[in-house]
């Protein structure tokens, strides 16, 4: 029995490893290149620096902005549509959720391309409404993100509970906001973790609408043209601290399923 | 009657905000118009632009080409990965589903940076042996699929693993023809997935690709910042092919689906 086990065992070291090499190692170089200046010496200037400098605390802030409204759009809009989606006795459900999941499986950046060509139609000049165009580009970026965590938790919410909830008096709208609406969180959360730090790094969005200022994405990126690999990683590290701290405030709170993968498994 | 009217409205608004883009594109891909809005002729030259362009040619064949053998590596270590931690112990397992959990909730950009770090400044790699793109889209894709296989293994009934071995099959032979063929459904939709994230990837791509290699993401975000018109107007029909294949691909899918439900309730 005990070789038995092995066998079955081993077949794990090979991911082991590499997980160790690429997902590991790169942790401790960037934790290293961070705290380190060009020459190798050990420094806090890459934090300080960036905690001091008006232009990244500002770049920080836009971020935060972007993403908080883009969060917000994304739930407004998702919240209703996932429900109503759940909510239907239509026989073919699933085939319409497929419909929203649908554009997370084309290149996005061919739609921003897309929503680029209409945004430019509609408002003649891009760069009039940069904030605006960021928020409106990430939205549609992310959207079917939000919509399908939503939607997993509220199809699966147990319609008896909303009954007694009738029975013993509540309303319609008592009944939501006392019932589905504190049920439907492990999905909000999830569709929340979807959007929010994905709008504080893709700086890819904001600039094929034309919107030149930075986010937290932008900085590494511009580090890494200019080859300063220990500002770069500092940002890099400071973006870590930020999804740990998300990960940690919302532990046990997510949906079961990843997003990311819910509409394929 | 007025909920109805508003639940239509809601589906109808966030349908028209998903698809118009695209479908705006899609009608003035068969166009000779260099933008949309202006009205003009049907034309295939966007079309004939996309297939001839050698240039255009090769970025989607080494996208895709890119796409599945990432995608295949990765699900060959993701799976291999599920199902050992599956049987290790509980700290090696839990150890391993912790370090799966980072590529998965870290930022795309923080990932792609850091793996160029260490493969390219640390190590040295050059960037135009595709390792380090390929190492990238791999630790991209392959926690996913072993977050789609794990669940698959928990499902699966460990008796007939043991009676097969009971029956004097090899434990390797049990685990071919006994745990693989349960957990196939997982393997193959982390397959799936591992295309789909490596084809839509733009930032792991971009910190690790050869110079002279273009992913469709990076290509078109590259294309976007110029003033080619005829690339311009020739990714518009890329566009539409692409969502022409993801409906063909979600249709076949739901079909699929349909046959099997029909299937179980035959039997």
């Amino acid at each position: 029995m005990g070789r038995i086990s092995f066998s079955r065992k081993s077949l794990g070291i090979p991911y082991a490893l590499f997980l160790a090499i690429f997902v590991v190692a790169p942790l401790l170089v960037l934790i290293y290149y961070a705290f380190t200046n060009g020459q190798g010496q050990f420094t806090l200037s890459n934090l300080t620096g960036f905690f001091t400098n008006p232009n990244t605390l500002g770049t920080l802030c836009y971020s935060f902005a972007i993403s908080i409204t883009t969060t917000a759009v994304c739930l407004l809009l998702a919240y209703p549509t996932a429900y109503i989606l759940a909510k239907s006795r239509l026989k073919a459900k699933s085939v319409i959720v497929m419909i929203f999941i649908m554009p997370m499986w084309i290149n996005f950046s061919l739609r921003i391309t897309a929503l680029k060509e209409i945004l430019t139609l509609i408002e003649n000049n891009l760069a009039f409404y940069p904030f605006l165009n960021a928020v409106i580009g990430m939205t549609y970026d992310f959207l079917p993100f939000m919509i399908l965590p939503i939607y997993n938790t509220i199809v699966k919410l147990d319609e008896s509970l909303l009954e007694a909830a009738r029975d013993l008096g509540a309303d319609e709208r008592e009944a939501f906001l006392k019932v589905t609406l504190p049920l439907s969180i492990p999905g909000i959360v999830s569709g929340i973790a979807m959007v929010f730090l994905p709008a504080m790094t893709n700086y890819v969005v904001l600039d094929m609408l034309y919107n030149s200022t930075y986010i937290m994405g932008s900085l590494i990126g511009s580090y890494f043209a200019a080859y300063n690999w220990n500002g770069g990683s500092m940002i890099a590290l400071i973006l870590l601290a930020i999804i740990c701290l998300f990960t940690l405030l919302t532990r046990g709170m997510e949906e079961e399923d990843n997003p990311r993968g819910g509409a394929l498994l | 009657m007025m909920k109805k009217v508003w639940k239509g409205a809601v589906i109808i608004f966030v349908l028209l905000f998903l698809y118009l883009p695209i479908l705006v594109l899609a009608v003035y891909s068969f166009t000779d118009a260099t933008q949309i809005g202006a009205i003009r002729g049907f034309s295939l030259k966007n079309y004939v632009t996309l297939f001839t362009t050698p240039e255009l040619r090769d970025m989607i064949l080494g996208t895709i080409a890119l796409a599945f053998s990432a995608a295949a590596i990765a699900t060959l270590l993701g799976t291999m990965g599920a199902i050992g931690s599956f049987y290790s112990g509980k700290r090696v397992s839990s150890a391993i589903s912790t370090v799966n959990q980072v590529p998965v909730v870290n930022a795309d950009v923080v990932t792609g940076f850091s793996i160029c770090i260490l493969l390219v400044v640390v190590l040295g790699v050059s960037k135009d042996t595709f390792i380090p793109l390929l190492a990238g889209h791999v630790t991209l894709c392959a926690p996913f699929v072993f977050l789609s296989v794990v669940p698959k293994l928990k499902q699966m009934d460990s008796s007939i693993y043991e009676a097969a071995l009971d029956l004097g099959a090899t434990p390797a032979k049990a685990l071919r023809k006994i745990v693989i063929p349960q957990i196939m459904p997982g393997i193959v939709s982390g397959f799936a997935l591992a295309v789909t994230l490596s084809l839509d990837d733009y930032f792991v791509a971009t910190y690790t690709k050869p110079a002279t290699f273009d992913t469709i993401s990076t290509y078109v975000v590259n294309a976007t910042k110029g003033s080619q018109t005829t690339i311009k107007t020739a990714l518009w029909a890329l566009s539409t092919v692409i969502f022409a294949v993801v409906i063909l691909i979600v249709v076949l899918m739901n079909l699929r689906a349909q046959k099997e439900t029909a299937e179980r309730a035959g039997v």
